[in-house]
């Protein structure tokens, strides 16, 4: 990373690169400290956009992959359409949400929840599937019914599959803003990424990337706690030995 | 409290293909608090008869009709994310106790088992002769009046198995209930069960009934269980 930075840094002063095609790691960063305030505006509107957006794919996500792993006729049903949300193209579709709905947070929850929806279904369904079928067995024995099975047994295992899912929906939530906001709006980092690259402020836009980036590894990294949190079992194995 | 009549059971080994025969023309009878053990080679049906037993599959031909059973599988198959205490009174919650009634209840016997100060472990903090007496311990909570247990300590190291061993046996006089307990081990039907069954490779018939009227405790040197369980194996095939 030090050293990426560091050969950055030399061919740019070294090679006297215009900072139109671009700017140094130093004047990126002095663009991070005097714009701070407006970075700091702009990730407001962005951050809830992200937050929102992904609690919205995240529920969706769940209840929908629940019901097409409980019914047969629900995933023969609506696998493709679900699959079609994904292969549609965000630049083509997301000026035509602007259009049909203008520039408030609508549009923005859409783009976000469409990107991020299905990466939390897969992975879901796939830990729903991976459940021990003995563990199913045993809790008829015990005399659990569906539901009960459902809440005790597969849910807890198939907990890791829908922290994954999360994960990887918080980076790509992150990309599709950009996309929702390029689109159409009046904040955001988006936002500003596109005024910023229209002036050519070229430092200036990278710092906004550089804000994007951060706020994803956050995000990431808070994930990775709750994972933690949620799932103290499969954590502290690792701390004990095997017996 | 148990009786098949001519039970007969086969598996589709491929979808739409040839069906295997596991079990043939069985019938046997279990009366209320006698331990029985099944034994046979690997693959003569120990553990479908076990899943017959307790409601999870239906039989290709003949009867079963029994008072609701518990399977103890051959893995523990304890929860990993639920303390032992909470492993051992699944069944209890399962049912709609509540958290705490279904614990108190449960913690009772985490004394008598030798668990005491283990309530709180989650699963992978125990070693495997634990596991097994928690998923005992669940099994016997679940209040139903049969117990089907299914290898319950083959994945146990030969040591930790003969202490289990012992401990099943005090565990089942203290706690009279019918037992169906599936082994490929000769010397553990011997050592603890009332009547030792004897299964023949698949498809598995039933080809011996044996009384095992020996006083307990048994030891597994004394001369008589030594000699019924050689004549076990004989009737096997197995030259001992």
């Amino acid at each position: 990373m030090v050293l990426v930075l560091g050969v950055w840094e030399a061919y740019v002063d070294l090679v006297s690169i215009s900072s139109l095609v671009l700017p140094a790691p130093h004047a990126v960063l002095a663009a991070l400290y005097t714009d701070r305030a407006t970075l700091w505006h702009d990730l407001e509107p962005t951050a809830a956009e992200i937050l929102l957006g992904i609690l919205l794919a995240g529920a969706c996500a769940l209840a929908s992959a629940v019901l097409l792993h409980f019914s047969g006729l629900a995933r023969r049903a609506l696998y493709p359409p679900l699959v079609a949300t994904q292969a549609i193209p965000i630049p083509i579709l997301a000026p035509l949400l602007v259009t049909w709905l203008g520039f408030g947070l609508l549009p923005k929850l859409i783009v976000i929840g469409l990107v991020c929806f299905f990466p939390i279904v897969v992975t879901t369904m796939s830990g729903l599937a991976a459940v021990d079928p003995d563990l199913v067995k045993l809790m008829r024995t015990l005399g659990a019914g569906r539901a009960q099975t459902f809440w005790r047994v597969e849910f807890p295992s198939a907990l890791p599959g829908v922290f994954a899912g999360a994960k990887l929906a918080a980076v790509l939530a992150v990309i599709a803003v950009v996309l929702a906001e390029q689109a159409g709006s009046s904040s955001g980092l988006g936002y500003l990424l596109t005024v910023t690259v229209a002036n050519l402020e070229m430092a200036e836009a990278f710092a906004t990337v550089l804000v994007l980036v951060a706020f994803a590894i956050m995000l990431f990294t808070l994930l990775g706690v709750a994972e933690r949190r949620a799932m103290p079992w499969i954590h502290e194995r690792g701390n004990t030995q095997a017996r | 409290m148990i009786s098949l009549e001519g039970v007969s059971h086969s598996f589709a080994v491929r979808r739409g293909g040839a069906r295997l025969e596991v079990l043939s023309e069985v019938s046997l009878q279990v009366a209320g608090a006698e331990t029985v053990a099944v034994v046979g080679p690997s693959g003569c049906g120990k553990t479908t008869l076990l899943e017959l037993i307790c409601g999870l599959q239906q039989p290709d031909t003949g009867t079963v009709r029994c008072a609701p059973a518990a399977l103890m599988p051959q893995r523990d198959l304890l929860l990993p994310w639920l303390s032992a205490l909470d492993n051992a009174s699944l069944a209890l919650r399962v049912r709609g106790v509540g958290r705490h009634g279904a614990r108190a209840a449960a913690r009772p016997w985490f004394e008598r088992l030798g668990l005491d100060g283990f309530e709180r472990a989650r699963p992978h903090e125990l070693s495997g002769g634990m596991r097994q007496r928690v998923a005992f311990l669940r099994t016997l909570l679940s209040g139903r009046p049969v117990l089907a247990l299914d290898e319950p300590f083959a994945s146990l190291d030969a040591i930790t198995r003969a202490e289990m061993q012992r401990w099943l046996a005090h565990a089942l006089e203290e706690e009279r209930r019918t037992v169906v307990l599936v082994t490929h081990d000769v010397e553990e039907a011997v050592l603890l069960a009332d009547r030792v069954l004897m299964l023949s490779p698949r498809p598995g018939r039933l080809i011996a009934d044996v009384q095992v009227a020996l006083p307990r405790p048994r030891v597994r040197t004394d001369a008589a269980v030594v000699a019924l369980r050689a004549s076990t194996l004989a009737t096997l095939g197995v030259n001992a």
